[in-house]
């Protein structure tokens, strides 16, 4: 349902194929061999990668932002990409197998280094991962036991979106969207407010419960006990009746700012861009409870059977140029610092505007287990039960 | 009759031979052709429905949240033992039934009017009329009627421009069914989904009226029955199975929809959008397998009664 196609272009210059052909033939057990890989060797002649929409893009969109070309020209790697949806899609396609590569969001990185569809990435053979944004190198999303299963690719955050004409002051909390009160405009917020349609939004509300009420003593989001889970659905409860739709699709939202009358919600930096290009009154902040985000990372599927291409573009992937035209064309940042400097399509206040040093405020999407840290005792509440309670919110009990 | 059998050649081909080898034994013959497209059915068709409903019968681990493949019935009890679930399922049926009444009601003035007094000019006019949405794409119909029903959309701009805003706040504040517009509402969703599977009601009654003979209501009247006599004991009585065959459609079609809820309402769940959640977001395959008996069951009924008012007579 939110899938969007991005087609590989079908345009095979004669010379790929058969260097691609030539590959596949010489490389002969290379696919079998792919566990541990030790050096890179020549390409297979195709990489197949399952990515979010607008992820990999050659051009087709927008003729400026195209990073799989040159990478194509370069290596005789054919990019095949096929895009997905949502977290639950991409861990299913990487069950079924036939991909080499995944950039997979925080929710599903851990599921796919547990369920061991993805395989120990050697950081050595990829040069330029010192160059990683240290805060992201050994990111406990793709870093398990001090093993890499992966390239930090790009990473953003859930803004708090507000109508400028409402809020002549950008609201300062989260609660504009928790809890009823009336708005700068003497009205009130019932009806006016949206909150996300996925049960990763409990943590959103656990997030504005760690400050709001310290003493649940929540301190990750994503790891609850018992009495701090039933706080946070206590909250979304009454949210519900504050809010007349939930969001999934980032342009309904964007239609409801514009004709449903919506003046603050949970939302990405991509509709606030959307909105303001437009010339709408949005604006758009952290609140000071800080904000739930998603770290994407780029990881080698256990099977992948082009491991040499695959190797070529995960360091393709974080070459400064690939990241900062990433950045400017997703809205995100980088995972790359020297992607923020002399990037024509970013300019050199891009990272700065999609929150580069917003870093320590963001509590990274990871999915919730039984086992964890938090509580080692009684355990935190798994996401199985995140998702039938949130069902059971939006339906109104 | 020896001179017939010794008139057939004895050396026949394999393929004669084969031939009337088959057309001596026509039960053999039905067990061929038929072979294939039973086990289809059977194992393709039928054999993954009821693996996935036999995974009902196992249950989540509560701990790591994996699937246990043992015979369990914890699924089922937390199925019956969450009102949560049981608001779903009324929900989604009370919902399918409004939408069934109300298409019935809005499609068989048109059959009637297709039938029995439209010419045929006009007749392929309304057919192609009533099929032509069903040309284009579903989800862009769905996305148009947000925009139609939105808060600044045009149906409340022209009940504004009538002065007739106040009518229309009167019926979003209605409690339950209303809401802030009309496109977050139920009554929002109700109008979409009458929309979007009316012709799938149209059609068959088209077909039940066309059987209902034009001797029949002259004799009607010549007996002197009024119109609304003539209707209501000679029209109606033979045109209702096609009326219940169309609403096998509506009903079922609407049960089970998860993209209108999910584009125009107020984001409450419905028993399709459920199932995709439980089973794709959560993989809580077991909770989605004990969803998807619910429409069965509910549809198992529904056809039961059918059967008994003759819709099938009028497919």
């Amino acid at each position: 349902m939110e899938t969007y196609a991005f087609p590989v272009s079908g345009r095979v210059c004669a010379r790929i194929l058969t260097i691609a052909m030539a590959a596949a033939f010489g490389a002969g057990l290379g696919g079998a061999q792919a566990q541990g890989l030790q050096t890179v060797g020549k390409g297979e002649g195709q990489v197949d990668i399952v990515a979010w929409p607008g992820y990999i893009e050659r051009g087709e969109t927008d003729k400026s932002y195209d990073w799989v070309t040159e990478f194509e020209k370069k290596t005789g790697c054919k990019v095949n990409v096929k895009t997905a949806g949502t977290s639950d899609e991409m861990v299913a396609l990487m069950n079924e197998g036939g991909f080499d590569l995944v950039t997979a969001s925080g929710d599903a990185s851990l599921r796919l280094i547990a369920g061991k569809r993805v395989q120990e990435v050697n950081v050595n053979l990829i040069p330029s991962y010192s160059k990683v944004d240290p805060r992201l190198q050994n990111a406990p999303w793709h870093t398990v036991e001090g093993k890499h299963y992966g390239v930090p690719y790009q990473w953003g955050y859930n803004v708090l979106a507000y109508n400028t004409k409402v809020f002549k002051k950008p609201p300062t909390s989260w609660s504009v969207v928790f809890e009823e009160q009336k708005l700068p405009d003497g009205k009130s917020n019932k009806g006016r407010v949206q909150a996300f349609d996925g049960p990763i939004y409990i943590a959103d509300a656990a997030l504005y419960l760690k400050s709001a009420k310290p003493a649940l003593g929540i301190k990750d989001p994503y790891q609850l006990n018992e009495d701090q889970y039933k706080a946070a659905l206590d909250l979304l409860r009454k949210q519900r009746k504050l809010v007349s739709r939930y969001w999934h699709d980032a342009m309904i939202q964007v239609d409801d700012f514009k004709n449903e009358g919506v003046v603050a919600s949970s939302s990405w930096g991509f509709q606030v861009n959307l909105l303001q290009s437009e010339k709408r009154p949005i604006g758009s902040i952290v609140p000071k409870e800080g904000a739930t985000g998603w770290a994407d990372t780029t990881m080698l599927h256990v099977n992948a059977k082009n491991p040499n291409c695959a190797y070529m573009w995960m360091e393709h992937s974080i070459n400064a140029k690939t990241q900062g035209d990433l950045a400017a064309w997703f809205g995100s940042v980088p995972s790359v610092p020297a992607a923020c400097k002399g990037n024509a399509l970013l300019g050199d206040k891009g990272c700065e505007t999609n929150g580069y040093n917003e870093f320590d405020r963001i509590s990274f999407w990871k999915t919730p287990t039984a086992k964890c840290a938090d509580h080692p005792e009684k355990g935190c509440v798994p996401y199985y039960r995140w998702v039938s309670d949130y069902i059971a919110v939006l339906g109104g009990r | 009759m020896t001179s017939a059998a010794a008139a057939l050649p004895l050396d026949r081909s394999p393929l004669q031979r084969l031939s009337s080898a088959l057309y001596l034994r026509p039960a053999l013959l039905t067990f061929l052709l038929l072979t294939p497209p039973l086990l289809w059915l059977g194992v393709i068709y039928l054999g993954s429905l009821f693996t996935l409903l036999a995974h009902s019968f196992f249950a989540l681990d509560e701990f790591s949240g994996v699937m246990v493949r043992e015979f369990s019935l914890a699924t089922w009890k937390e199925f019956f033992g969450n009102p949560a679930n049981w608001d779903v399922v009324i929900r989604s049926a009370l919902m399918a039934i409004a939408v069934t009444l109300a298409a019935a009601l809005i499609a068989f003035p048109i059959a009637y009017y297709m039938v029995r007094y439209a010419g045929l000019r006009m007749k392929a006019v309304l057919y192609l009329g009533v099929m032509l949405p069903l040309w284009s794409s579903y989800l862009v119909r769905v996305y148009a009627w947000k925009l139609i029903l939105a808060k600044e959309g045009i149906v409340s701009w022209f009940a504004n421009t009538l002065h007739l805003g106040w009518l229309l706040d009167l019926v979003l504040d209605i409690p339950e069914i209303g809401g802030p517009s009309l496109s977050t509402s139920y009554l929002g969703t109700f109008i979409v989904f009458t929309y979007i599977w009316l012709p799938f009601m149209i059609l068959p009654v088209v077909a039940a009226l066309e059987r209902v003979p034009g001797s029949v209501i002259e004799a009607s009247g010549d007996l002197g029955a009024k119109p609304g006599q003539t209707f209501r004991k000679v029209i109606l009585p033979l045109a209702f199975p096609g009326v219940v065959a169309g609403s096998i459609f509506t009903f079922s079609l609407t049960l089970g929809d998860y993209i209108i809820p999910s584009i125009i309402g107020k984001s409450v769940p419905f028993l399709g959008e459920t199932v995709y959640r439980l089973q794709g977001t959560a993989g809580n395959v077991p909770m989605a397998a004990a969803f998807t008996v619910v429409p069965i069951v509910i549809m198992g009924i529904y056809l039961t009664l059918a059967k008994r008012l003759g819709a099938f007579d009028a497919l």
